[in-house]
């Protein structure tokens, strides 16, 4: 059985802790990524699931039985590695062999496995070849062709994407999504591409400084992140961040100013705040509102996609940037103002000392809990 | 070469079309004599391999082997050499009865009734080509030339095989893991490098004597198969193989030793091929520890057997020339099948 369970997980390299108290639980057959900027120990999380380091302190269970003190082999999973680590003076299906050989399986055994990963994979051409004589997509799928073999409990991804071009990586991404569909195992993905993560996962974990910042769906992320980093970590452009101060609490928000003499209505829950308060408001690009009443927004460019267009300013007289998307072709002049007023209820609003989303008002949570 | 490029076009290429420039002639005079400067030796040892002893010691020394023309003349027990004499302005080829001074009785092979007393300056010796098999043959049947060189293989093939074996073993250690004092075991065994062996012979003849090997072929593999080179050389390459290969193979299920025999020995095979070379011609060409080890005659190497055609008054050229040509081969053999792996060997490994 593919489920995990991470309990109080931490690991050093000498003076250096890289990962602090992990707690997390996976459940069997959920395709979970791990996502975080560089450094922030996703891939060391990884490993140290996989067995291949060990770790400073807590407790690792897969499937009910404690893998700690177990080997890589031992563990029932399998890893593809960014670099695929094929071995290269081996053909696809010595490559792909190998494990099971290593397992003692039996010849027929063996070959039926290696057939029924090459259909799934369409490397049925490519099985005589040697790993240099294949292209990166070809590589990429050998490697997980090399993991489909082993009939694992848990699938383990380094960064597999990383290393193909863009076409490729929306292509494979389809192929990995369609894979997990198909076998029902658990898979666990490590990217810092937040594409990859909203796109493919179940479950994402964020990781930061070697601390989970939050784990949810990728829509609860995404608009619920519970901190800053979250925030503005996940979304493309990332998140609008103003800074603003609680000037009334009423029954079912709070409203907070800006500036510019726009008051703006947050559906936060009123007991959580005093007025006074100061707050951050995240509003991302596409929750903005143009025309009308608003904000005041100078343009200093704007990049045209074809379907959607971004829009990078400032408010007056401040020197922050701010960027509002705009569906279509949208071609504002340089230096245009613009009012601009965020979407109700697409407001995010954090405490600036601890970086903590603020509690959202009651009928606001309930109402986005049906939705979900 | 290109491909487009005959052979001709490419010998006579010049540093500008059309023109043979200062480059050029230099470029052809260096290359020209580095040739020669390699090759005469060579060739001259292996057509001296095929002249007659008293042919080797000749002055003026000759290229081609050649033996003086001998003829058996009626009223003569032996046979005679054959000369070209200029007598009375005419050249003529003679037979010298003997020679007094500056002068030699001759006299015509055919009309063998009366000597003519003839000036040595005006003669020369009428010669031919000749092959002195016997060089190649004599020691081969009267010595114990076989054994030598069966010992000589024995001994490379088995010190080459361990070789490999345990400098891959100890470079697979210091390249692929952490370990405490790992650095400083690894300059440890590099600095083993810099003691001659002259310093250590003493030493190691003593650790042979104590552990029973004198006068065995095994107390001349065994001593020589850990080797400093080897290790730095096998270790510099492996640091190349990346450590996501050996993590794969231990998902895969595969034992430590199943990743250093089934991934890292077959990648490391240019480093290995290298080795493998140096280490053949070291043992091959090793003379003075076998020297000192082997005491009986049926366990010399070659080497060591050669040396036994060096009499303490006479050296006998012609075998030496002839053995040492013969034990060339197998150098060459090795050579010639792992030559590709040389130069992406070495120039892999950042090793001379």
């Amino acid at each position: 059985m593919g489920n995990l369970k991470l309990t109080s997980v931490t690991k050093s390299f000498g003076a250096l802790t890289v990962l602090h108290d992990i707690d997390l639980t996976i459940d069997n057959g959920k395709f979970v990524v791990f996502v975080g900027p560089s450094g922030c120990g996703k891939s060391t999380l990884l490993r140290i699931i996989a067995g291949l380091e060990d770790i400073s302190g807590g407790g690792i269970e897969i499937g009910g039985r404690d893998v700690v003190h177990l080997s890589p082999a031992e563990r029932k999973i399998a890893m593809v590695f960014q670099s695929y680590a094929l071995y290269p003076h081996m053909s696809v299906r010595k490559n792909l062999a190998f494990g099971l050989e290593n397992l003692k399986f039996k010849r027929s055994e063996i070959d039926a496995r290696i057939a029924e990963a090459a259909r799934m994979l369409a490397l049925e051409p490519y099985l005589d070849r040697k790993p240099r004589q294949l292209s990166g997509g070809q590589r990429q799928r050998v490697a997980i062709g090399r993991s489909i073999v082993r009939n694992p409990d848990i699938f383990l991804f380094d960064e597999p994407l990383s290393n193909l071009d863009a076409a490729l990586r929306v292509q494979t991404r389809a192929e990995i999504t369609r894979l997990h569909r198909q076998l029902k195992t658990t898979m666990i993905y490590v990217t810092h591409d937040q594409v990859e993560a909203m796109t493919m996962a179940d479950e994402i974990v964020v990781l930061n400084g070697g601390r989970i910042e939050q784990v949810g769906t990728p829509l609860e992320l995404f608009d619920k992140p519970r901190n800053l980093f979250v925030a503005g970590f996940l979304g493309s452009p990332r998140m609008n961040i103003l800074k603003g101060k609680v000037v009334a609490v009423g029954e079912t928000g709070v409203t907070v100013d800006v500036g510019y003499g726009v008051p703006l209505q947050a559906r936060i829950d009123p007991a959580a705040v005093a007025a006074g308060q100061a707050v951050l408001l995240g509003i991302r690009p596409a929750h903005f509102a143009v025309g009308g009443e608003g904000l005041p927004f100078v343009v200093q460019y704007h990049e045209s996609l074809g379907t959607e267009t971004y829009v990078y300013g400032t408010f007056e007289g401040s020197e922050e940037q701010v960027i509002v998307h705009q569906a279509g072709h949208f071609a504002p002049e340089r230096g245009a103002l613009l009012r601009i007023m965020p979407q109700p209820g697409r407001m995010h609003v954090f405490d600036p000392d601890s970086g903590l989303a603020l509690p959202r008002a009651i009928e606001e949570r309930s109402a986005a809990h049906e939705h979900a | 070469m290109s491909q487009g490029l005959s052979p001709i076009a490419f010998l006579t290429r010049t540093r500008r079309p059309g023109r043979i420039g200062l480059t050029d002639i230099l470029s052809w005079a260096w290359l020209i004599l580095g040739t020669l400067a390699v090759l005469v030796p060579v060739v001259w040892a292996g057509l001296s391999s095929l002249k007659p002893a008293a042919e080797i010691t000749r002055f003026p020394p000759t290229l081609l082997p050649r033996v003086a023309v001998q003829q058996t003349v009626p009223g003569f027990d032996a046979p005679l050499s054959l000369w070209t004499v200029n007598v009375d302005g005419q050249s003529r080829e003679m037979a010298m009865i003997r020679r007094i001074g500056l002068k030699a009785q001759m006299v015509d092979p055919n009309n063998p009734g009366t000597p003519v007393s003839v000036d040595v300056k005006s003669m020369s010796p009428v010669q031919r080509l000749t092959v002195a098999t016997e060089n190649y043959t004599d020691p081969l049947t009267r010595f114990d030339f076989l054994t030598f060189l069966k010992n000589s293989v024995f001994v490379t093939f088995v010190a080459t095989l361990l070789t490999l074996i345990v400098n891959a073993l100890a470079a697979f250690a210091l390249s692929k893991y952490r370990f405490r004092g790992e650095k400083a075991i690894f300059v440890l065994i590099i600095s083993t490098l810099m003691i001659p062996l002259t310093v250590v012979m003493v030493p190691a003849y003593l650790v042979v004597v104590g552990v029973g090997l004198v006068d065995s072929l095994w107390g001349i593999i065994i001593p020589t198969i850990a080797s400093p080179t080897g290790v730095f050389l096998l270790r510099q390459y492996m640091l190349t193989i990346p450590d996501e290969l050996i993590e794969a193979a231990r998902v895969d299920a595969a034992s430590e030793f199943r990743i250093f025999w089934r991934i890292i020995l077959p990648l490391t095979a240019p480093a290995l091929a290298v080795l493998a070379i140096f280490s053949v011609l070291w043992r091959w060409n090793d003379f003075l520890w076998p020297l000192i080890v082997l005491s009986s005659r049926e366990n010399f190497t070659l080497q060591v057997g050669l040396n036994a055609f060096q009499g303490e008054f006479s050296v006998q050229w012609n075998y030496i020339l002839a053995m040492t040509f013969l034990s060339l081969a197998p150098v060459t053999l090795v050579f010639l099948f792992l030559q590709k792996y040389i130069t992406t060997g070495i120039a892999g490994t950042g090793m001379k």
